[in-house]
């Protein structure tokens, strides 16, 4: 039987972060992966003949620091400042554009507002982006010695001052739409601003509690490049640092030693049959597929199975890929850098939310595209783009379900959203796919075809991500370890929850 | 809105009967009903002292309808049930029944019931309180499980005494005197089926009947038609308590509180407070429970629930227990009290903090004379035996039969 | 002329208690009342020729045992009566009935889930747990965790011990309460869709949120954590209407020498070297004080009363960014029988409890859906009560009042205000919903008031006709309540204070905000306390 230090399954970039850092530290490390090819949700797809694109055509937010600890520099990788993100609003009005700290396209009064409220929303994701590196701790359990993460961020709010941690106190709860309306008046303006605290979540601009904090964890690092880069760095770190990749190798099951002395993680059973021995596996895969599917609740306590079973993991993102014969042309715009948003104001994000509360899309979806090959164009023939968009809110549980003409639907009427503002968007289009959330389960192995495996919400965040007795990376059976979306911090491209479970596998 | 509440608006407020309704409301002449899980339900029909010594000294029947039934069946029905329950649930054989609790994820006793392995992979779970929210979340997870509630599907009959074998056996049920103790074993009966299993609640001889409810009524009578040269009696919920606390058995809302109903932290009890630590198997790698019960039964327990024999004659209900005789140092409280007829003591079960076990234990008693209260401080022997474990509760075959 | 120790704007619930410990503590004390009669929204109205009205607030559970024994409120004329369990409609005819003898309760669960009947032993123990915790905080000051003071780390302490003396996994299930919506929190409970939306329907009594929105858990705890005499989660009725809750304090108040003055409109706070000195009413009156009490919410205190000139720079646009949304409607109605509904048995034991015309979840959010619009459902929720069937003074023999509360109803319609067609409209909506469950019920009806936000705005003076003063979510209660900074009654203005639901710890007919604030305005005025402490901690 082949033996290994260290199992990682899922070769997404939590994975390949995690398993680098092992290896690095001396262990030696078999990174498993389902597929054909490493990257997850990063991972190019060809969806028309010659035509590839990822599910996360770039990241916005990977963290700096786990960049400079994997030496992903030296990879190839290059995090560029952040692109502009534009709001489309389909009326023939101007495009609004924020640029990290510059906005254009917006009125007088809202561009005075615009500096002072992004000034101090950064303030407070910057108090709190050292806890996104953090292990959470244990309440009631730890050490109290644990609970120094959480001190300092107290401590970095009362630095800010009396005024700003009053405020942060106030806002981190508020719905989107009521943080974005205390400051301006443009819904267009309003809906971008509001648009990074909803996406890829069950969140519309009324819901309180959780939003917020997903804004301030995605400013926290703000950096751009592609997914595709970002993969391919990551895989040569991890082959430079000894790592063993394998793909096309899904895992069966997580194998358990059982004595009377307890339970031990041992290693795994590929769906081939082949079993492989290590002293610990570490989940990338998300909280329910790795407890429920490959562990099997057998191992586990009822009460944390259930939790672990309740976590709200039902995706409300399709993604649609479209093949153009051309550059596509937006009002408005010289070029389609960045991120380009299709919801025009905050009521036209709430009421597409609002049909998904019921299992359905709604008429008007809202939608967040861009073309990621302006800067990758090795997805597309030469000369030809692909356009890649966020279609929201398409649940995973479609009442009528998922079929092939309820996604040529969604797809047209996204299409019609977008082609509001690139009017000659349609004759351009040599191809497309839609991949419903449903999809995104399948191809990609994520339960619900959620983009955080889980969704982000207070309940499910910071020591209680995925769930309690859990949020420290360390599952309750020894030996086995999570790394994915699914613990604290949460999903994105960010690296950090792959980095902070490898910093505890070691601790 | 249900026939019944047309002709009878006042059908819903009404309890459920059970199947043996109508013969039982014919002998409870006292007209002396409670409840138990939405099911009239009677304390004792003529005199609890009287149908406790039915069970003692004949035979006496009682009503376990309303106990809840639940159906655990599948190819992983074992697995899902040896998780569950703290016992090791693959050691029972077909046509077997096993005393069993389970806990919650902290070790706290969520209920105690028995499994009868009715077939390979055909589970009965018996329990007194409803526990279908739990027992569902605890097949959460398995594919090849279901669980039904078949509680108000099956008529059972409690049949308990040192007579009930023969009584049994005139009533034509062939070899029953062969029966073990936690065996099940099926009889033709009508042209159905009569389950019978060698079990009880009252710690003397004593045998369960089981069979589907529209057959319930001909049991009965067939039964009560064999047992009338042996006097047999319906017995309620009072004389099954005294039974019960004899043979040092817990009752749910006396001795523990079901951990999924407590308002208050750590108001509920482990397997090792409630004495039950041999119904702990730690061989086994993985149950609900484990991990904190293992912390426990390496720290110690809290509390221990303790047999007490008491001096005197008056019962210590509710009374506090105390290290000394004065009554400055408060170890623990009585959970049930009686004076025991069959042993002619005065007992009790208390939660007693483990730690004084070993040393003087005295109680508080409060009690009255004609309105007028007295209290009086009675020292407590621990008795590390039932009250009432007759050799003829476990011989097979029984005496007498 | 006469100055006054302290004036109290507005003769609510709030007002009169914080008057009656004011004045027990020895000052002088005047309550302005802009209307001819006293109570806010707990108010007794006879709008029918022999039917009282309690046309407002219409069920007690939230009143502080403590203050209504503390006040001596029984001798004053409270009687406070439990009533028995709801009747909850759902899809298509079906009914469940709320039986108030546990077997009972338990076989009527189990007829639709036997999953749900075991299921609501849990969520009973688990909703009585979380309510113990929250019922120590209600007649506690809100500490101040930014610029905390000594006191402020006392309270801090006490309530860090309370919350870790709840366990790992309840701290943990605590938070989850707190931050989920009610639809999800439910969702670990119950498997069953009417089971589920009956419960759920407290989450969004009174809120601009939905089952669905992250909070609504916290609201549907907030319906729940009162009691009468102890039983937590228990619901009562006012013998005489809501109103015998103000005419019971208004008499303790009076018996300590208070003053109520009534059509007194104040137009402004009366602001001098940067205290408050007294009021102007809208007729020009003048009076001073030397403490100044607002039971108005706290956005009309800030931008109706007070000259924004002796406000500080900021608070004018907290209060203007304060979230007091006007989301219900209330339809008051005489009734000249009982009507009959359909699948509910004819017994008097369950024709004295409540009524809940729901639906679904989805028939709810669906009615939120509709708010969010600006428009109201055709179904709305609507939540019923018949206290005549107990209470023999509010209706003549053999007639009965109604009270029927609705969710949703905008504040303000999409195509424009509330005209008295549109309000007409609203209500046939109602009648027509109940109409559906018991026909025939039209034509019992003698005498109807429908009352959408604006009328509860223009008659009771809450901005928006919002029932809390002000929405309960987490950017909004303790700490945050009113405004972060502001939380301990005391206002930016010298000698200002509020002591309406805008403070902590919220809506409902408490008494407690104007305790809390009479107790905090007596320490500045080193006077000694006479507000009682709780007497939950021993729950």
């Amino acid at each position: 039987m082949r033996d290994f230090d260290t199992i990682v399954i899922g070769a997404g970039h939590n994975g390949l972060v995690c398993a680098t850092q092992l290896a690095r530290a001396g262990q030696r490390v078999l990174v498993l992966e389902a597929h054909g090819e490493a990257g997850g949700l990063a991972r190019a797809r060809e969806f028309h003949k010659g035509f590839k694109a990822p599910v996360a055509p770039s990241s916005h937010h990977f963290s700096p620091t786990v960049a400079r600890a994997l030496g992903l520099e030296q990879h190839g990788l290059k995090l560029a400042p952040p692109a502009p993100f534009t709001a489309l609003a389909g009326d023939g009005t101007a495009p609004r554009v924020v640029r990290g700290e510059t906005l254009a396209g917006a009125s007088v009064e809202d561009a005075a507002a615009w500096p002072e409220f992004r000034a101090r929303l950064q303030r407070f994701a910057d108090a709190l982006e050292p806890s996104w590196h953090k292990t959470m701790p244990r309440i009631a359990k730890g050490p109290v010695k644990s609970l120094l993460p959480l001190g300092q961020v107290g401590l970095r709010l009362r630095r800010l001052g009396k005024e700003d941690m009053r405020e942060f106190l106030r806002v981190f709860s508020l719905p989107m739409r009521d943080l974005v309306d205390e400051h301006f008046e443009d819904e267009a303006l309003k809906a971008l601003l509001a648009w990074d605290g909803l996406i890829g979540s069950r969140m519309a601009p009324r819901s309180p509690n959780n939003a917020v904090l997903m804004m301030l964890y995605r400013m926290a690092s703000q950096s751009h490049c592609a997914g595709t880069s970002l993969i391919h760095a990551l895989g040569s770190a991890a082959s430079a640092a000894g790592v063993t990749l394998e793909t096309n190798a899904p895992v069966a099951k997580i194998l358990v030693a059982a004595d009377s002395k307890g339970q031990q993680a041992a290693g795994v059973r590929l769906a081939s049959g082949e079993e492989i021995s290590a002293e610990q596996v570490i989940s990338s895969a998300d909280p329910q597929t790795t407890f429920v599917k490959l562990l099997g609740v057998q191992h586990l306590e009822v009460g944390f199975s259930n939790r672990i079973g309740r976590l709200r993991c039902n995706g409300l993102v399709a993604k649609l890929n479209i093949a153009l014969d051309g550059e596509p042309n937006f009002d408005g715009l010289e070029s389609a850098q960045g991120r380009l948003l299709f919801a025009p104001s905050l009521d036209a994000i709430e009421f597409a939310f609002d049909a998904s509360k019921y299992g359905e899309y709604s008429e008007q979806p809202v939608l967040e595209a861009c073309v990621p090959t302006l800067e990758t164009p090795e997805l597309a023939p030469a000369g030809q783009h692909v356009l890649s968009a966020h279609v929201m809110f398409a649940p995973h549980a479609l009442r009528a379900g998922w079929d092939e003409a309820a996604k040529a639907d969604l797809a047209a009427r996204a299409l019609a959203v977008m082609e509001r503002s690139a009017p000659g968007l349609r004759e351009q289009m040599l191809g497309h796919e839609l991949l419903s959330p449903v999809d995104l389960e399948q191809h990609y192995g994520v339960t619900g075809g959620h983009w955080h495996h889980t969704e982000f919400a207070l309940d499910q965040a910071l020591m209680m991500r995925p769930t309690y007795e859990a949020a420290q990376y360390e599952s309750p059976v020894a030996g086995l370890w999570l790394c994915g979306a699914g613990c604290h911090p949460a999903g994105d491209l960010t690296g950090m929850a792959g980095y902070n479970a490898a910093q505890e596998v070691l601790a | 809105m249900s026939e019944a509440m047309q002709t009878d608006p006042y059908a819903g407020e009404r309890l459920k009967e059970s199947p043996f309704h109508p013969r039982q409301a014919a002998l409870n002449l006292r007209e002396a009903w409670s409840s138990w899980n939405g099911y009239r339900f009677a304390e004792y029909y003529y005199d609890p002292e009287y149908e406790y010594f039915c069970i003692r000294n004949g035979c006496g029947t009682y009503d376990i309808c309303p106990m809840q039934k639940y159906r655990i069946s599948g190819a992983d029905a074992a697995a899902m049930l040896d998780r569950m329950v703290t016992r090791d649930v693959h050691k029972l054989a077909i046509d077997r029944v096993t005393y069993v609790v389970w806990c919650n994820d902290e070790g706290r006793v969520v209920d105690d019931g028995t499994i009868f392995r009715l077939g390979e992979q055909e589970y009965m779970l018996t329990c007194g309180s409803p526990c279908l929210a739990w027992i569902r979340k605890a097949a959460y997870g398995y594919e090849q499980v279901t669980v039904e509630d078949v509680s108000d599907e099956i008529a059972a009959l409690s049949f308990q005494g040192p007579t009930t074998c023969a009584v049994l056996k005139r009533m034509g049920l062939e070899g029953i005197e062969t029966l073990k103790p936690f065996g099940i074993r099926r009889f033709p009966f009508q042209g159905g089926e009569l389950m019978v299993s060698r079990t009880g609640f009252t710690g003397d001889l004593g045998y369960e009947l089981w069979i589907e409810k529209d057959r319930g009524l001909a049991m009965w009578d067939a039964l009560y038609a064999a047992g009338e040269p042996y006097q047999i009696q319906p017995y309620g919920e009072e004389a099954t308590n005294m039974a019960r606390l004899e043979a040092g058995f817990i009752m749910p809302d006396m001795e523990f509180a079901e951990a999924l109903k407590t308002v208050h932290f750590e108001h509920d009890q482990t397997p090792f407070e409630l004495d039950l630590g041999w119904l702990v198997d730690f061989k086994k790698p993985h149950f609900n429970g484990r991990r904190a019960l293992l912390e426990e039964k390496e720290r110690g327990t809290r509390y221990t629930l303790t047999k007490l024999d008491i001096e005197g004659n008056k019962p210590a209900e509710s009374s506090w227990i105390y290290r000394d005789r004065d009554c400055t140092k408060q170890i623990g409280y009585v959970t049930s009290a009686m004076w025991s007829p069959a042993a002619k003591a005065n007992i009790a079960l208390a939660m007693i903090e483990t730690e004084y076990l070993d040393g003087p234990i005295w109680a508080w008693i409060d009690y009255e004379k004609e309105l007028r209260q007295y209290g009086k401080v009675a020292r407590c022997t621990v008795s590390k035996r039932a009250f009432w474990a007759p050799p003829r509760a476990r011989a097979t075959p029984p005496p007498d039969c | 002329m006469k100055r006054y120790d302290a004036i109290v704007i507005g003769a609510g619930h709030n007002g009169l208690s914080a008057a009656a410990y004011l004045a027990k503590a020895g000052m002088e004390v005047l309550v302005v009342e802009k209307n001819d009669y006293i109570g806010g929204a707990a108010v007794s109205r006879e709008l029918h020729d022999g039917w009282t009205y309690s046309n407002c607030s219409y069920v007690c559970s939230m009143l502080r045992q403590a203050i209504h024994r503390d006040l001596d409120l029984s001798r004053h004329g409270l009687m406070l009566v439990p009533y028995l369990g709801t009747i909850s409609y759902g899809l298509n005819g079906e009914v469940m009935l709320g039986y108030h003898d546990e077997g009972a309760a338990h076989n009527e669960l189990k007829r639709f889930s036997p999953h749900d009947a075991d299921a609501m032993h849990r969520f009973e123990a688990d909703m009585n747990r979380y309510s113990q915790f929250i019922r120590k905080t209600l007649m506690r000051t809100p500490p101040d965790p930014v610029a905390p003071k000594i006191r402020d780390i006392h309270e801090l302490l006490f309530l860090g011990k309370q919350f870790w003396n709840l366990g790992e996994r309840e701290i943990y299930e605590y938070i989850r309460f707190f931050t989920m919506s009610a639809s999800e929190f439910l969702d670990d409970y119950f498997e069953h869709y009417l089971v589920k939306a009956s419960m759920a329907t407290p989450g969004i009594i009174g809120t601009a949120l939905g089952v669905e929105s992250p909070g609504s858990a916290y609201i549907l705890l907030h319906h729940v954590m009162g009691d009468v005499d102890g039983s937590i989660g228990a619901w009562g009725l006012a013998r005489g209407g809501m109103g015998a809750i103000s005419h019971a304090l208004a008499s303790a108040f009076q018996s300590f020498g208070g003053e109520i003055r009534r059509e007194a409109p104040v137009a402004q706070v009366l602001v001098q070297h940067g205290r408050a000195n007294g009021v102007v009413l809208e007729n020009g009156d003048e009076i001073y004080a030397n403490v100044v009490v607002s039971n108005l919410d706290a956005k009309r205190t800030f931008t109706k009363i007070m000259d924004p000139k002796d406000l500080p720079p900021g608070i004018v646009k907290k209060a203007e960014n304060y979230k007091i949304r006007g989301s219900s409607g209330k339809v008051n109605i005489a009734l000249s029988g009982l009507p009959k509904f359909i699948n509910v048995p004819d017994n008097r034991y369950i024709n004295r409890g409540g009524q809940a015309f729901i639906g679904s979840m989805e028939t709810l959010e669906r009615a939120y859906d509709c708010w969010k619009r600006g428009r109201w459902s055709d179904d709305p929720f609507i939540e019923s009560v018949i206290p005549s069937a107990w209470d023999p003074t509010v209706a003549p023999p053999g007639g009965h009042w109604m009270s029927n509360f609705i969710q949703y109803c905008p504040p303000e319609l999409e195509d424009g205000p509330w005209t008295p067609e549109k309000r007409d409209a609203f209500g046939k909506t109602v009648i027509d919903k109940i109409e559906r469950h018991a026909p025939g019920f039209s034509d019992l009806i003698e005498h109807m008031e429908v009352r959408t936000p604006y009328e509860i705005e223009q008659e009771v003076g809450l901005t928006e006709g919002n029932i809390f003063q002000g929405e309960l979510t987490i950017d909004q209660l303790l700490f945050n309540r009113p405004f972060p900074g502001y939380a301990q009654y005391r206002m930016p203005v010298k000698n200002l204070y509020m002591c309406g639901s805008s403070t902590h710890p919220g809506g409902g007919v408490s008494a407690t905000c104007g305790a809390n604030a009479a107790r905090e305005i007596l320490m500045d005025l080193k006077r000694p306390n006479t507000v009682p402490e709780d007497d939950c901690y021993d729950e």
